[in-house]
């Protein structure tokens, strides 16, 4: 998208939301600096930092060599005189590299400190499969970073989330793994739409309205979640869909209360089960909604085993009719 | 573990072998060969056969000299970009190309090849061919470990670590840095400071030798004297060959965006296969027809390849649970059930 184009009545896919979500940000705030691996003049390998460089000059958006743990290294020093760095991990598993920086250091300093040295550092991540790529560029790893104590986990399912969700992330002290389900990169939508208004992070939202049961997902499964929802009303069950927009924080209200009423969910995402996000999730409502439930919160999730190659992801992604049959399981 | 640290031996050595006809014969027909094959390959991802293909257009002196300069035990650790070295060490070119055709992650056998499969992660194999090295120290044998990598992937730590341990061990390592200019779009003047790459073996201690990427004879000569300086116990080599990226970073890549077009002419007069044909031929050591030989036979493999690559791949779902463990725990067992039944539903 251009820089100055009437956001008003643009119709925008979700690399052009979180694109707008940084110019936003650094135009409000110098601090803000947008620096990785090719995000300068060739705007990132998915065009998201594209014209940054351009717009704001070279300091304030930058390429750097190919050294991730440097980058997030470099990126925690750079707080500490108040900067407040945005940086992209090129792929998800490119990211790994920097885990050190990131569970030492970036999650531990403001305890460490005793809040006197925050870390408020955004990283971009690129995630999840359905791209048909080929290996170390489909990983799903919001769990690790959710077991790590000090960092946020955000990740946004719809356009309008991209943007309110990464400008919010931007201005909040906390760090923020900021994980962009890449396979929804390319959806469009007007901006602004009306939920960019609502959204309110660390606050998950009922996309659908259910009686029966309740699905409870994030990022890159909540449309497939839509279309199961969808296929079970055509048989005659009328399901909900809560997208939780953050892993950290998770808004057990929200899911509780749609709970509540329908006395069945399914927690629904790519990464694995075992260990993972939705085992959380489902102790976590379960100690909350034991009573009421009326049937054990099932998991459809991605199988335990390394990230297949594109012919075979299809059998490891949750799809409507994994998704159908955990509901035929509890109705 | 051998302790090579406190051996006499340091300093430089040359093999007193020269490179002969064939050598260099050879070294032509594996890089007219790499380049059509690499060509297919380019094609075959456009058509969607591969999901996608980093060409080494350019770099073929590179990538035949890497394998050639290897005797029979030693390894390869290939990267992504590597797919002609990994032609050329005779691994069959389907099964070269099955990470990137997408059916599984490595479609051979590393130790009946000697080749690591293709590292995606930047410069993280590195280490891996120091322990290989290691290991061979340790049982006595002679086996030279060879890394190839990029100029980009040299500013990971893991580089760094590779280098400095091998250094450490007197490993018999050879880590070969094809320097094409270009991490995808980051050109290499922004991704160090050093004049020649080969200048930071000074800062471990090791040998460090710079190439004209370009040049086979070169090229092959510089990689047979660092392998058997290694395989000798002189200790590991970093050869840094300066090259050029010709093609995009891939096939999903639009170099406009980041570089002239006209930069590449330079390189292009200064095209590997043009230049050891040029040679030979004006020696007198290369007859038309051999020329013509070596042509119909890399069609002949380059339609050979197509035909295999355009046949759909079985895609077996029991493939994804086989080999996750050798002893897998129960909730595996279950998924693998639930995956093998859910395909009879479907
Ligand atoms: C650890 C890691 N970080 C980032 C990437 C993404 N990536 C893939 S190739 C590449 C550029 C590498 O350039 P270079 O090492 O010069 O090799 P070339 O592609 O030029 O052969 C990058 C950044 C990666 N594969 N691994
Ligand atoms: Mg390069």
């Amino acid at each position: 998208m251009n820089a100055g184009a009437d956001i008003a009545t643009t119709t925008v896919t979700m690399v052009d939301a979180l694109n707008l979500a940084l110019r936003d940000s650094m135009t409000e705030d110098e601090n803000v600096v947008v620096f990785g691996e090719d995000v300068g003049v060739l705007g990132g390998v998915f065009r998201v930092t594209s014209g940054l460089t351009e717009t704001f000059g070279k300091d304030r958006c930058f390429d750097m060599p190919i050294a991730e743990a440097g980058i997030m290294g470099v990126a925690i020093g750079m707080t500490a005189l108040g900067l407040r760095p945005v940086v992209e991990m090129q792929f998800d598993a490119f990211g790994y590299p920097a885990m050190e920086q990131m569970f030492s250091h970036l999650a531990k300093l403001r305890n460490r400190t005793e809040g006197r040295w925050p870390v408020p550092i955004v990283v971009r991540v690129p995630y999840g499969g359905g791209i048909g790529a080929v290996e170390h560029h489909s990983d799903s790893s919001e769990a690790y970073f959710a077991q790590t104590p000090g960092l946020k986990v955000y990740t946004p399912a719809t356009v309008g989330d991209a943007y309110t969700l990464l400008r919010e992330a931007i201005a909040q002290d906390d760090p923020v793994i900021f994980f962009e389900p890449k396979r929804l990169y390319w959806e469009k939508a007007e901006l602004p739409v009306p939920e960019a208004a609502e959204a309110v992070p660390g606050r998950a939202v009922i996309r659908r309205e259910g009686e029966d049961a309740t699905l409870i997902t994030y990022g890159p499964s909540l449309s497939v979640c839509l279309a199961a929802a969808k296929a079970a009303a055509a048989e005659g069950y009328d399901v909900g869909v809560i997208d939780l927009r953050s892993v950290v924080p998770f808004d057990e209200g929200t899911a509780a209360d749609a709970l509540a009423r329908t006395g069945r969910g399914i927690v629904v995402h790519e990464s694995a089960g075992y260990c993972g996000v939705g085992a959380e999730i489902t102790a976590r409502l379960t100690e909350l909604c034991f009573d009421i439930l009326e049937a054990p919160i099932q998991r459809v999730t991605g199988r335990d085993i390394p990230y297949p190659p594109p012919h075979l992801e299809h059998h490891h992604l949750p799809s409507v009719s994994r998704i159908l049959d955990a509901l035929a399981d509890i109705l | 573990m051998n302790d090579r640290t406190e051996t006499t031996l340091d300093g430089y050595w040359t093999p007193p072998t020269a490179l002969t006809l064939v050598a260099l014969r050879n070294g032509l027909r594996a890089m007219i060969i790499g380049r059509r094959l690499d060509r297919q390959a380019s094609n075959l991802a456009k058509q969607g056969y591969l999901t996608v293909y980093p060409s080494s257009l350019g770099q073929e002196a590179c990538q035949v000299a890497a394998a050639q300069a290897l005797g029979p035990d030693d390894w390869l650790f290939p990267t992504y970009r590597d797919s002609v070295a990994m032609f050329t060490h005779r691994i069959d070119p389907v099964k070269v190309l099955t990470m990137l055709r997408g059916d599984w992650h490595c479609g051979f056998d590393p130790k009946a090849h000697r080749c690591a499969p293709h590292s995606t992660p930047l410069a993280t194999h590195c280490a891996h061919a120091v322990g290989l090295a290691m290991a061979s120290v340790k049982k006595g044998e002679k086996r030279v470990a060879m890394a190839l990598c990029g100029d980009g992937a040299t500013s990971e730590g893991d580089f760094h670590e590779a280098l400095n341990i091998a250094a450490v061990f007197k490993a018999p390592v050879v880590f070969f840095v094809q320097h094409n200019g270009y991490a995808i779009s980051t050109p290499s003047r922004r991704q160090f400071r050093a004049k020649s790459l080969a200048d930071k073996a000074i800062g471990y201690g090791i040998r460090g030798e710079k190439v004209d990427g370009n040049d086979f004879v070169a090229t092959i000569s510089v990689l047979r004297d660092a392998v058997e300086h290694a395989r000798n116990g002189f200790g590991p080599v970093l050869v840094e060959a300066r090259t050029y990226r010709v093609s995009p970073h891939t096939n999903a890549d639009d170099p406009d965006r980041y570089r002239n077009r006209s930069e590449a002419e330079p390189w292009l007069e200064h095209d590997p296969i043009a230049r050891l044909t040029e040679y030979l031929t004006a020696q007198g050591r290369l007859a038309r027809d051999t020329l013509r030989d070596i042509e119909d036979a890399a069609e002949e493999l380059a339609a050979d390849l197509r035909r295999r690559v355009m046949i759909p791949p079985e895609a077996d779902p029991a493939r994804l649970f086989a080999h996750v463990y050798a002893d897998p725990p129960p909730h595996l067992q279950e998924q693998r059930i639930a995956v093998l039944s859910e395909e009879y539903v479907a």
